[in-house]
């Protein structure tokens, strides 16, 4: 029973991890960018809502509101004055740009906000649980589960049925034939960006309110934001999904077998995916 | 008489000339006083400071030749920085082997630790390639800290020190890091004089058109992995050495991946002056700065992330413009017959 349980869990921490994921997914996907500051964004958004609801006195979940739309500005922002100037130099210099992006993230959060470790309050939902048998399902992990699904079904729509989404697939196809239809070209990538770091404020909103974060954390964020992507495959979403389910089933399952274990079982997870399918468990299986 | 008319007897090819050697006569002269200046100028303290920049050159210049050369970034060379300072303290301590003799194993051992690495991470390409290193990087980290005999998460202290006095010891550390500096750099100045030191410099340039000039571009580029990798591991070792205590923390901490691509990216990414320039720089700012702890980090990020836009090739690519070389890489030819138009064209 302790081993379904840990199953069952692991299956639940992996909807938060396919949802820190997507956005990273999604950059990758559209302009072959891997951000590096995609974990301490995901941090700054928890802690601007924190922020948020200690000034405010707001209830936690309305913050998202604020910190969604905010995220995706400074996404598009950082897109139209960084990253496409960088594309421009190499595939080098978005990765360094990034980098320098995460080390003054990280810097500036400690300064303002100290390296203690915080939490978002979400009351009494936090310990809220259904019972199925013996075994015990947290509510909040199940919500993160569902919007997870959610977020990257949206992601899927919004991609292959919209106008925007089918210029950006385009420009991600061929970005100079793309120009040539009459699509601006750094506005697209902006606003995948911003799509992007949108969906990656939710994540960190969701990550804030189901555990303790200080400004290292965007480190972890991103390893396994990162190998969600890789074990499901590049340049899927639904792999993504598929990958964070991976990831968080091995975390719980090598816990399970001894606590110090469950991070590094992630890791060792990865590495066999790595040398048995490098492609990734469902590559390219949707367009994104 | 227009250039394209030149025959070969017409072009006077040089490699080197006048600014190599007067930059290498300066660049000798600073080692002869690094080497001597212990004896009349310095404090231990600042001997010992001395070593960290020492080690900061190693890291950058071997980091160079991977990224700058090699067109791997990776962020997880912590992994054998780690491996470097666990591996010279159970050198030293348990089989016993004199420091020196312990430092280089140390690198050594990490070089050989990068070959089964490099089969594992070379199939992730770019930004992937990148933040796979990290992974390993922390799988290193989580290995080494529950192994036992390695002091789980407070770490190892080393006790072959243990007996010899502080001016031997300090000496001694910091001969060995002065020496396996200027070994580092030479043997990369000497690598990228070499047949694959060109097919590097090509690899640099546009990787896919190297494969086609049958530049043995894979090849080429795990040799510079595993050389990197035993570049980190020595520098490891010396700063666990110089330290005298080694951390999972502190030795496998990602700050210092920011600090080689800082050292790289502000003093020029694909040179072999570039990251000297650059590891002088940010020691003296990190001497200077370091009261100032976050905001100066915050500062360097903004630096590099300017650099990386606005001057590619760093600070070094500022002030030589691809025309002067203390280490004669790359060939400059001029028109002989018209030394009137004397104009130079660069060819790596």
């Amino acid at each position: 029973m302790d081993w379904i349980n840990a199953v069952l869990q692991g299956l639940l921490l992996g909807g938060q991890y396919a949802l820190l994921a997507c956005g990273l997914s999604l950059i990758f996907g559209v302009m072959r960018i891997v951000n590096l500051a995609h974990g301490i964004l995901a941090v700054a958004a928890a802690y601007l809502a924190l922020w948020l609801a200690q000034q405010t006195g707001m209830p936690s979940f309305l913050t998202l509101v604020v910190v969604i739309p905010v995220l995706a500005t400074v996404g598009y922002a950082i897109q139209r004055g960084l990253f496409n100037a960088a594309l421009r130099h190499g595939e080098l210099s978005p990765l360094l740009v990034s980098f320098g992006l995460a080390v003054i993230g990280a810097n500036l959060l400690q300064e303002i906000f100290t390296a203690d470790s915080r939490k978002i309050s979400i009351g009494d939902l936090s310990t809220a649980s259904v019972e199925l048998g013996q075994l015990r399902l947290g509510v909040f992990s199940l919500i993160t589960l569902v919007v997870a699904v959610a977020v990257i079904v949206g992601l899927q729509l919004y991609l292959s049925h919209t106008r925007i989404g089918r210029a950006m697939r385009a420009t991600k196809d061929d970005p100079e034939a793309a120009t040539l239809m009459g699509i601006d070209e750094r506005h697209m990538y902006a606003l995948a960006t911003a799509i992007a770091i949108g969906t990656v404020a939710l994540a960190g909103v969701f990550l804030g309110m189901s555990t303790q974060f200080s400004p290292t954390y965007g480190d972890l964020v991103l390893i396994f934001a990162f190998e969600a992507v890789i074990i499901g495959g590049l340049g899927s979403l639904w792999g993504t999904l598929l990958g964070g389910l991976v990831l968080g089933v091995a975390q719980t399952v090598g816990a399970q077998i001894d606590p110090a274990y469950g991070v590094l079982a992630g890791h060792l997870v990865f590495l066999v995916v790595l040398l048995f399918r490098p492609q990734g468990l469902l590559p390219k299986a949707v367009v994104a | 008489m227009s250039t394209s008319t030149l025959a070969p007897q017409d072009l006077k090819v040089v490699r080197g000339g006048w600014p190599s050697l007067a930059g290498g006569g300066v660049l000798t002269a600073i080692v002869v006083f690094l080497a001597a200046a212990p004896w009349f100028v310095f404090s231990p303290g600042d001997v010992t400071n001395l070593v960290t920049l020492f080690a900061l050159i190693i890291l950058g210049t071997t980091w160079n030749l991977m990224a700058g050369y090699g067109g791997l970034v990776s962020i997880g060379q912590q992994a054998f920085i780690g491996a470097g300072g666990y591996g010279v303290i159970k050198l030293a301590d348990v089989v016993g082997l004199p420091i020196p003799v312990a430092v280089v194993a140390a690198g050594l051992v990490c070089a050989a630790l990068a070959v089964p690495t490099s089969f594992l991470l070379f199939r992730l390409v770019g930004g992937y390639f990148a933040i796979g290193t990290w992974v390993v990087a922390e799988v290193f980290k989580l290995v080494t800290q529950e192994l036992p005999g390695f002091g789980g998460g407070s770490g190892l202290s080393l006790t072959a020190f243990q007996g010899v006095d502080r001016v031997t010891r300090i000496a001694t550390v910091y001969y060995l890091a002065l020496v396996l500096a200027v070994l580092v750099v030479l043997a990369t100045y000497v690598l990228m004089r070499s047949r694959v030191g060109l097919g590097l410099t090509a690899i640099r340039d546009d990787a896919v058109a190297a494969a086609s000039l049958g530049v043995a571009v894979r090849r080429s580029q795990r040799l510079v992995y595993v050389a990197a990798s035993g570049g980190a591991g020595l520098a490891g070792a010396l700063i666990a050495v110089n330290g005298l205590r080694v951390s999972p923390d502190s030795m496998f901490s990602v700050q210092y991946t920011a600090f080689m691509i800082f050292i790289v990216v502000i003093g020029g990414l694909g040179t072999i002056e570039g990251p000297i320039l650059g590891a002088v720089i940010f020691f003296a700012l990190q001497q200077l700065l370091d009261s100032y702890g976050t905001w100066y980090l915050i500062a360097l990020g903004a630096v590099a992330i300017a650099v990386v836009l606005l001057a590619p090739r760093g600070l070094w690519g500022l002030v030589a413009r691809g025309r002067y070389e203390v280490f004669p890489v790359g060939h400059q030819v001029y028109p002989q017959a018209s030394p009137q138009r004397a104009q130079s064209v660069d060819f790596d």
